[in-house]
């Protein structure tokens, strides 16, 4: 495991001149556009992304939001230690004390779902133990003492699920969990409590939107016990036509159920929406041609942009690429802009506190940039 | 009540929270309030899960009803980590596992309204002595035995009978071993 690793350090270098600045630039710009946003998975035209997260606490100690900070302080010794007797398999590891990195990079992580944010705003020896690949993290001190987070591009629920219970495996050789017969894994939320697993995917529902099913699906989903809501937490506002769906239940159900409960209905929702994608073809293909071509024009040629807007944009050049309307662009740059537009991440690539104005002048030019090249 | 933030709009999100130990209380706008990010969840349930469930335990939003809870279970403290069932309400947190073992009363409707089950039936830690394990498949394999002997599966119920029969083997004689490892 290594210690600040020195990708992660956030640089501000006072004698740094101009002409480094954009060598910089550019570093910072590999951190945000990993190479995670590149990957392409199953069923990648419509899921975006598979995460699980498993919540487990370590026994005889209070958990996060009653500890105090010298109790938290010995929970993080405490996983120190764990991860250092597993020393082999953490290797490619690095670990991450939230106390000591800027509050723009914070944001950073949290645009990047590495971090919750709850994690950005309470971090008092929080810390994240993250895999080279970002795909497999544990974070310290969230709301539990521990969150292991497994996170797979398309739809990838079955190896997500298994990825970080092979890691739980792995913890569990070192550690004591709370863990109740009757009750499961013993959770800080009664929401999380049993197996402590929240599966979820995030999907790009464009047509459903369009032809305004959305709201019928949401309340369909509340009644299977599955979730939706927008990308950045609030179920009425869908920006970018991004969804994030799932579990609600954690007891009573096997991880096997519950994973393959939100499979099966988000391959139903991939078909409802590819049912919309094809009835809007045969309404109007021209009238797709022009939302996604208007959309890149609009993305090469705006001099201010908003994050609301920019995402509406991404989301019709990105119906428009899924059906073969667009095509000298990739989903991977969509990715990478979608994360490369947000507020943390622009500021984090100037290095410095953007206003408001200031980050739409610089998103623009940004999404610019990355269309050029 | 006015939103403590932009005092315009009227407040109608209410927190309490407890932060190492230190109680703060929030009346915010639902902009203000989700400009605060206190509309997320971390685990993203999509709605204020405090008001949730304070709604849900008898308490109102915003606190001073007391008077709505039953006397007898207000009181109850954890004595582990100090939180009362009260304060449970309030913030919608456990303080440590032992909360689960002090307010075992309140718990089960709760849990059958979170979750429409009391019961675990998923992932148990490799450490777990194995009695425990084996108990537990046993106990979900009669409860599939049930389903399939009410669905009139009688071939498949014989082979679950066989499976249980074994399990049972398994335990009496691992169970003596485990109590000789003390
Ligand atoms: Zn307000
Ligand atoms: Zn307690």
């Amino acid at each position: 495991m290594k210690e600040k690793d020195e990708r992660w350090i956030p640089e501000r270098d006072p004698s740094m001149g101009e002409h480094t600045q954009a060598g910089c630039e550019n570093r910072r710009l590999e951190k945000i556009c990993s190479k995670f946003l590149e990957g392409t998975g199953p069923e990648a035209d419509v899921v975006i992304s598979s995460r699980v997260r498993l919540a487990r606490n370590i026994r005889d100690h209070l958990f996060p939001p009653l500890a105090s900070n010298l109790q938290r302080k010995n929970i993080l010794q405490l996983c120190r230690e764990i991860l250092q007797e597993e020393e082999e398999r953490f290797s490619r590891f690095q670990f991450l004390e939230l106390d000591s990195i800027s509050g723009v990079f914070k944001q950073v992580l949290v645009e990047k779902h590495l971090i919750s944010p709850l994690m950005a705003r309470e971090n008092v020896c929080s810390a994240l133990c993250l895999r080279e690949d970002e795909t497999l993290g544990i974070m310290i001190n969230e709301e539990d003492h521990i969150h292991i987070q497994c996170m797979l591009p398309g739809l990838q629920l079955e190896q997500a699920w298994q990825e970080a219970s092979l890691l739980d495996d792995c913890l569990e050789n070192q550690a004591s969990y709370a863990f109740h017969e009757e009750l499961g894994y013993l959770t800080a939320c009664p929401t999380t409590v049993g197996t402590g697993l929240r599966a979820s995917v995030m999907l790009h529902l464009p047509a459903l939107v369009i032809t305004r099913q959305i709201n019928r699906i949401l309340f369909a989903l509340n009644k299977v016990g599955l979730v939706l809501q927008g990308i950045y937490g609030e179920s009425t506002d869908f920006t970018g036509n991004l969804f994030q769906v799932s579990n609600q239940i954690t007891l009573g159900q096997s991880e096997d159920e519950i994973w393959q409960n939100l499979y099966g209905v988000t391959r139903q929702l991939i078909n409802q929406e590819k049912k919309a994608r094809e009835h809007l073809l045969n309404e109007g293909r021209e009238r797709l041609d022009d939302r996604s071509g208007r959309a890149l024009g609009v993305m090469r040629y705006a001099r201010v942009l908003g994050v609301q807007e920019v995402m509406q944009l991404i989301s019709d050049v990105r119906l428009g690429l899924d059906l073969g309307l667009v095509r000298d662009i990739s989903a991977g740059t969509l990715n990478k802009l979608l994360a490369l537009t947000q507020p943390g991440c622009l500021q984090y690539l100037k290095g410095r506190e953007l206003s408001a104005y200031e980050q739409d002048l610089e998103r623009a030019a940004q999404v610019q940039k990355f269309l050029d090249c | 009540m006015i939103c403590e933030k932009c005092d315009k709009k009227n407040a109608t999100v209410h927190f309490t929270k407890i932060i190492h130990g230190k109680k703060t209380e929030w009346h915010l706008c639902e902009s203000c309030a989700r400009e605060k990010g206190e509309l997320e969840r971390p685990f993203g349930g999509g709605f204020p899960l405090h008001q949730f469930f304070s709604e849900m335990m008898g308490f109102m939003p915003g606190g001073s009803s007391d008077k709505l809870l039953p006397q007898a279970q207000t009181g109850v403290q954890c004595s582990c980590c100090g939180l009362t069932y009260a304060q449970f309400g309030q913030i919608g947190r456990f303080g440590c596992e032992n909360c689960y073992e002090a307010f075992a009363k309140c718990l089960p409707a709760l849990f059958r309204k979170l979750h429409g089950s009391q019961k675990h039936r998923g992932k148990i830690p490799l450490r777990t002595d194995k009695g425990v394990k084996l108990r537990k498949d046993i106990a979900l394999l009669r409860e599939e035995l049930q389903r399939k002997i009410a669905e009139e599966a009688f071939e498949e119920a014989a082979a679950l009978r066989d499976r249980i029969k074994k399990l049972e083997k398994e335990r009496e004689a691992g169970g003596a071993a485990g109590e000789g490892k003390g």
